[in-house]
């Protein structure tokens, strides 16, 4: 019996993964999430009117039925015992695995801050429910005050632009997005949003909250009708780290998205593994490796061998049409270009493409991430070439044989 | 299966590959309605050097496809080896734009994603491949080169 504890990116690779090995062997997905087939970054293009509900479903019902998961919805697992190779779950149940994925994502995390309790409407903005439960909250005459200039604070001022009448952002950084722009990438994005609406108080905290006002350190006081708490996440560890497996700020994982508990695999935004960039254990919690680390470890618990070593920051995102890629990490030597409004940024260390920021055009990044994930020594290509732009045409012939020649 | 190929060698430059695909991909019947005075946004596009090297360059069909690992929305997936779009899913954030390793998953002219499907919509075989004069662009089974 396989069993997967979360159903986000982690859990549908895992299905993916277990299903290369085992066609049949049967599959029990537990979620706390009464609804849970759903992309949750997709819940800002939901409330901007980009997507539906509907087509918001990664894989379809049938998908799941074809492939032999029994789901067990809201419900939440408790307790792993690793000895026992039992989940207690919140209904009471236990259930038993020969083999467990532990995908249990983050959380919102919420700072304790004076006179929270006392605000009239708050939310945080991660699940279909809390976006669902924001948009309800919402009438043409808001004015919504957004905690938090990351990518969910600032993808959430986008979602709601149009459902309310005012937005200000507060954030204890000096910049937007600055966990993956540096300060130019930052100043468009900020000032795109601006063109926007979007009102911004950087550099500044609540200091405390009463019912519809919020105080700032600076003494700016605020009036808002509706809070949204978009400061960080914390990732779900409890389950691995009550049953004894290790875990620093995430969930430790091998190569192979094992825990150091037998039996128990982990993938996803919950987890610690290895970054291919600076080469060491990290958080990435980021989509694509939620997929390939889930992937990587469904084929391991059905009896396969694989690795997953090409983990990575990478990022890609569009704020009121303006678009961004960022990769990598920034310590090294920077190749700057800025041209028709568009912003690029290219650090090199070592010999390697260490890390790119894109503002604006962003055509055919993926040839420059590649280049950081294979971290392919720049002297084996024309690096003079593609710094100018991405394209096939500076690497060697015989790569280009290999890329456009043959299976890849 | 089969997937489109390219041999530099014989390649002129001379971008029919391009007004084809995107004439082919345009749900027109006739070519000079279709793409008259307008920019066409072909799925396939030509790389050139000054030395007078050349090159297409569309979707690979990689066997195991990062962009679809990478799709946040479920838009991008895998039917019988070809990588296929589903445009009214996709919302447009350019992560498999930001995965590709060949830059062949382009963003299209209406917020969604636009890539090759190896003309599976169009009759089955690729319209580059059926109208490239050199026969530098070609529709067959390989192993890895």
């Amino acid at each position: 019996m396989y069993v997967i504890i979360g159903g986000s990116a982690a859990a549908i690779g895992c299905i993916d993964g277990i299903r290369q090995v085992d066609k049949h062997g049967a599959i029990t997905l537990v979620t706390d999430e009464a609804k849970f087939n759903y992309s949750r970054p997709l819940i800002s293009y939901l409330l901007e009117g980009k997507t539906t509900e509907e087509k918001m479903c990664y894989r379809s019902d049938e998908w799941f039925l074809q492939n032999n998961v029994n789901i067990i919805s809201g419900v939440k697992a408790q307790k792993l015992d690793a000895k026992a190779k039992t989940i207690a779950l919140s209904n009471g149940d236990t259930l038993p695995y020969d083999n467990v994925l532990i995908a249990t994502g983050s959380r919102p995390f919420v700072p304790p801050t004076q006179g929270y309790d006392t605000v009239l409407q708050k939310h945080t903005f991660m699940t279909l429910e809390s976006a669902k439960a924001l948009a309800a909250s919402l009438n043409k005459d808001s004015r919504v005050l957004i905690v938090g200039a990351g990518l969910t604070g600032v993808k959430c001022a986008e979602g709601i632009r149009s459902l309310c009448k005012e937005i200000t952002i507060v954030d204890l950084a000096p910049r937007v997005l600055p966990a993956v722009l540096d300060e130019k990438g930052s100043a468009m994005v900020q000032k795109r949003m601006e063109d926007n609406g979007v009102k911004f108080y950087l550099g500044d905290l609540v200091e405390k909250f009463d019912k519809t006002t919020a105080t700032l350190k600076s003494g700016t006081v605020l009036d808002f009708d509706v809070l949204v708490m978009a400061v960080g996440v914390r990732p779900n560890t409890q389950l691995v780290s009550d049953a004894g497996g290790e875990v620093n700020r995430g969930i430790i994982i091998d190569n192979a998205c094992r825990t150091t508990l037998p039996f128990v695999y982990s993938a996803g935004d919950c987890t610690e593994g290895y970054d291919a960039v600076s080469g060491e254990k990290r958080m990435l919690p980021l989509w694509p490796n939620a997929m390939l680390q889930g992937e990587t470890a469904g084929h391991n618990m059905a009896g396969g061998n694989a690795d997953f070593t090409q983990g990575m920051a990478i990022n890609a995102s569009g704020v009121f049409g303006l678009h961004m890629v960022t990769a990598g990490s920034y310590d090294g030597e920077s190749y700057v270009e800025e041209k028709d409004g568009s912003y690029k940024r290219l650090i090199t260390a070592d010999g390697v493409l260490k890390g790119v920021i894109m503002v604006g055009d962003v055509a055919r990044a993926g040839i420059y991430t590649s280049l950081i994930r294979k971290r392919k020594p720049l002297s084996e290509i024309d690096f003079e070439l593609i710094k100018e732009s991405p394209q096939l045409m500076a690497f060697s012939k015989g790569d280009r044989a290999k890329q456009l020649g043959g299976e890849v | 299966m089969k997937r489109v190929y390219v041999n530099e060698k014989w390649c002129l430059g001379c971008h029919l590959c391009e007004y084809y695909c995107a004439f082919a991909n345009s749900g027109k019947s006739d070519m000079v309605k279709a793409l008259k005075g307008v920019t066409v946004h072909p799925n396939i596009k030509i790389e050139e050097a000054p030395n007078g090297i050349s090159f297409a360059v569309a979707c690979r069909h990689c066997k195991e496809p990062i962009c679809v690992r990478s799709c946040i929305s479920g838009a991008l997936s895998v039917t019988d080896g070809v990588v296929t779009i589903d445009e009214s899913k996709c919302v447009g954030c350019y992560t498999c734009v930001a995965s590709c390793p060949y830059g062949a998953v382009l963003p299209g002219e209406h917020g969604a994603v636009q890539k090759c499907e190896l003309c599976t919509q169009n009759g089955g075989v690729p319209s580059c491949v059926e109208h490239c004069p050199n026969k530098a662009i070609v529709f067959e089974e390989r192993g890895r080169a």
